[in-house]
Order: structure tokens, then sequence, then C-alpha cells
């Protein structure tokens, strides 16, 4: 879906791009911008399949409440994308099911 | 690992038009307030609306809802030195016990607060209504589609069917069209619509139907939202509407998750919407150490949300000791007896009743608990 250029009342700056990857493929967003409205600009509506009925899911709610944008974000399953900001060069991948962190991997990020 | 525990003298969760009034207020009285906002900005709801409020002069009624935003936050800056704000800190729990609230910020960062005193200013949730295919995405609560749309600059899709014709649904509609997306039509089960004459009247200005006695039977769609299928409920007739995305307006519920764990004493209320905490005419709930303001003490409007916050957070402050003009109060309870006059009010009203400790009504009397 496109950018909003022209709006009666409001003034978006959309300045910042930068590069990131969903499921390898090379996209551009907004520096700061929730990961999700970055997809969502680049025409990627679904970002995680259910674990046990393999449906598919975009987000609901855009404010963090409803589980249903997560996404695996540099290696991490489970992350919000409708709240966690994009940064330069993130790797974003569709989750599929529920995610697993392995515990040492989860102590090594301490 | 074990994280330090933080201070604070007033924790006020929740960032938007109820907790930043409430932050402001206790700051002026001389209380150091930290505010934690899970979202990535603070202003709540008021930061996504373009239209001007209705609601009181004295909250700026009258002036769009994102630039009162930026008037309660320049009156914050006034006192900084006293308010810290942390955003993108989503608050997760509260053990009584011994009083301690733990908080994530973003996905890995983790601390605890124990704060003397806490106002929670949650807001509200949306809800969610039955039909096939309902998690597809592109079926979107109302607040999703302005958040992308009114925050971020994203268009949420070309084409949208509106379920709902309350104000939200009303206004959301409208702010698509200013965001040049078109809106297929706007269904509404009720044999009226249930939002103001004025926005429903601009949004037929502008010819787009609003059905009532109609419901959505369906959403269309592999993968994603192709489509809707939706049923007269007067004749029992169907028919398909084309459209990418369906926007759900179909009323709010109040955030209480944390009231709940704090121990305060809840009741379902429907003229508030859900649960909610009762009170005193100070927003003080059954745990001496909790207030409530804005649509978690029940769904009402932005002016009344500030408003009580205003109180909550003075009175919060004076359980501390600090030194305030008591006259304050009778400003407030006046406000909020005027906003809270009238016949659109009178759900409203009769909802307080049945929360209030000591049978107080909302405004209307001065004395706090007994
Ligand atoms: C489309 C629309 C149009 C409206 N038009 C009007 C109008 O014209 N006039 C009017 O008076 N009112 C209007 N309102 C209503 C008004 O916006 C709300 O009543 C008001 O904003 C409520 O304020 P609040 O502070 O209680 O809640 P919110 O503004 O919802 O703020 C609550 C904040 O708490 C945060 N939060 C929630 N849980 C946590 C947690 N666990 N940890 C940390 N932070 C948390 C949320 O992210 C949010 O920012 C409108 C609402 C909508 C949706
Ligand atoms: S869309 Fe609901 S948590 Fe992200």
């Amino acid at each position: 879906m496109p950018l909003i250029e022209r709006h009666p009342i409001l003034d978006f700056k959309h300045d910042g791009k930068v590069e990131f990857t969903f499921d390898g493929k090379a996209m551009e967003g907004f520096e700061g911008e929730p990961i999700a409205a970055a997809l969502h600009s680049n025409g990627v509506k679904i970002y995680r399949e259910t674990p046990e009925m393999k449906r598919p899911r975009g987000f609901f709610c855009a404010i963090g409440k409803c589980s249903s944008c997560f996404m695996v974000v540099d290696g991490v399953p489970n992350v919000r994308t409708c709240v966690t900001p994009l940064r330069r060069g993130m790797a974003v991948l569709t989750q599929r099911g529920r995610g697993s962190v392995s515990i040492a991997e989860g102590e090594a990020r301490r | 690992m074990n994280p330090a525990v933080r201070e604070a003298e007033i924790l006020v969760v929740g960032g938007g038009a109820a907790g930043l009034c409430a932050a402001a207020e206790a700051a002026v009285a001389g209380a150091r307030v930290l505010v934690l906002e899970s979202d990535l900005h603070l202003g709540g709801q008021l930061v996504k609306q373009t239209h001007k409020f209705f609601g009181s002069k004295d909250e700026f009624a009258g002036t769009r809802g994102f630039k009162i935003a930026g008037k309660i936050l320049d009156e914050m800056a006034s006192c900084k030195d006293k308010i810290e704000t942390v955003t993108n800190a989503n608050v997760m729990g509260y053990y009584p016990e011994d009083g301690v609230v733990t908080v994530m910020v973003g996905e890995d960062e983790y601390f605890k607060v124990k704060p003397a005193r806490i106002v929670m200013a949650t807001g509200a949730q949306e809800r969610l209504i039955a039909f096939p295919n309902n998690d597809l995405p592109g079926v979107y609560g109302a607040g999703a589609v302005q958040t992308l749309m009114n925050v971020y600059g994203v268009s949420p899709g070309d084409r949208v069917l509106m379920v709902g014709a309350g104000n939200i649904g009303l206004i959301v509609s409208y702010q698509l069209m200013q965001a040049g997306v078109q809106v297929a039509a706007i269904l509404e089960a009720m044999p009226n619509i249930g939002g103001y004459w004025v926005h429903a009247a601009k949004i037929r200005r502008l010819g787009v139907p609003i059905l009532l006695r109609h419901t959505i039977k369906a959403a269309l769609g592999d993968v994603v939202v192709e489509g809707a299928i939706v049923r007269s409920l007067a004749n029992g007739e169907t028919f398909k509407i084309d459209c990418d995305i369906i926007c759900l307006a179909v009323g709010l519920s109040p955030t209480a998750e944390i009231l709940w764990q704090a121990g305060c004493e809840m009741k379902y209320v429907p003229e508030l919407c859900g649960y909610v905490p009762i009170r005193n005419a100070r927003q003080r709930t059954t745990n001496d150490d909790v207030w409530v303001a804005g649509d978690a003490a029940g769904i009402e409007e932005a002016s009344s949300a500030m408003v009580e916050g205003r109180i909550a957070g003075l009175d919060a402050a004076a359980s501390l000791g600090y030194e305030i003009d008591e006259s304050r109060f009778g400003v407030y309870e006046e406000r909020l007896k005027a906003l809270r006059s009238g016949e659109t009010a009178s759900r409203i009203r009769a909802g307080l009743a049945r929360v209030s400790a000591n049978g107080f009504l909302g405004g209307m009397t001065s004395d706090g608990f007994q």
C-alpha cells in the first residue's frame, strides 16, 4: 500500500529512509516507524502463520496488545512488530508456529 | 539477573489524555512523577485524531485531537524537572504484596518500579465480533487503521468496509477519505446511527452509504481480505461488497488488567462498557495507593478523561503531603458536572452511580472517601 503523500490536515515527514529485509527480500522503510507499518507500505500484509491451523495473520490492534503481528526479527521470535521500531539492516522473517529460542541463546543475549 | 528496583513518588501508567493531565497536575503540586507509555509516543488516542473535538472549552474543545496532545505536553514541559516519561514501556504486572510494578521496555529490557502512588490511565481496547474469516489479514481494528494512516502516513488499503456507525466508525470513515482511501459502506446493526449527526451528515454528503440494520456475515479471501458478505437484518437478504480492508468499530472496553492485579474492587457496568473499579469522588480506588482516570475508568470522552486525570493527579499528590489548593477540586468537579449534564450523558451518569463509593455521582458532590 502506498504512503499518504497529500493530506488536508496532517503533514507527514517520511524521512530517514533505511533498508531492511523481509524473508530475504530487500525493502525500504523509515527509521523508527513500526516494522509492521514499513511492511504494510511495501504491500506486505501477512506477518505470521498460526501454529495449529496454519492460518495467515496480519496485524489487528497496532498497539501491542493482541499478538497478531508476531514475527522473527534478527533471529528473535514473537516480536510485536506493530510497536517495535524499524532499524537499518533488520532481518525480518514471517513467523511459522510458535518460534523457539534455545536456553543457551537466551543466556547469550543477556 | 535481578534488575534494580526504581523508586517513584507517583507512577502514571498510560500517557494518553488522562495520564498526561494527571502527571502535569501532580508535578505542578510538587510531586516527582514517572509516566510509562507502551506506545512509541505520548498522547494516546489524541494523536490519532484529525477532527476538532467536542467537549468543554477548558479541555480545548474545537481544537483538533493531535493538537490537544501538544498543548498538554507543553504544560508538562513547564515542570519537566519533575516528570520523567518513558515510551515503548509496557507495564506488565503489579504485585500487591509489596506494591512492585514490572515493566518491559521494547522486547528485551526489563525493570521494576516501587511507586508510592499509582494513577492508572490505560485507556481502552477494541472489541471484536465473531464471523467466519474474521482472522484474515485485512480485518483491522479502527484504532489500527488510524495508527497506520494518521500517525505513520501509511495508507491502510484501497477500499474499506466499515463495521459500526458509532462516533468512531463515522469519524474513522471520514479520516479514511481524508487520506484518499475509498469507503465502500458503513454497516450498522442497529436501526439508528449511534454517533453524532454532524459526522453522519458529512459522510453521507460524500456519497458513502450508511446501511442500517445490516451486519457482516463473513469476510472473503484465501490469505487476505478480498471482500465481504453483508446481510440485512430486516429481510435476511445477503450481498457481496468488494473491499480489501474490513475495519471494525464495534466498541471499546476499559483496559483493566492491572487494576485487577492491584486488587481493586471491580464491577461490571454495561453503561461504562465493561469491568471498572469502584472509586470515590477523587478517582481513588479501593486500593488506597491506586487512582484511576479516563477510559480505563469507563468509556467516555477526552474532556472528562482530562478532568479525571487532573483530579487523580492532584489527590495523589495531596495524599503524599504536598500542599495543594483544595478549591481546585471544586473547579474540576464543576467541569465534570457540566460535561455530564444533558441527555446524551444520561448513560454515563447511570453507570457512574453504580461504581461510586458512598453513592457518589460523578461531579455532583465534593466529599471523598469517608
Ligand atoms: C475515532 C475517535 C474519535 C474520538 N473523538 C472524540 C471527540 O471528538 N471528543 C472527545 O472528547 N473524545 C473523543 N474520543 C475519545 C477520546 O479520544 C478518549 O476518550 C480519550 O482519549 C481517553 O483518554 P485516556 O487517556 O483515558 O486513554 P488513551 O488516550 O487511550 O490513553 C491510554 C494510554 O495508555 C497506554 N497504555 C495502556 N496500557 C498500558 C500499559 N500496560 N503500560 C503502559 N501504557 C499503557 C496506551 O498505549 C495509551 O497511550 C474519540 C476517540 C476515538 C477513537
Ligand atoms: S497488532 Fe496487535 S500486538 Fe501487534
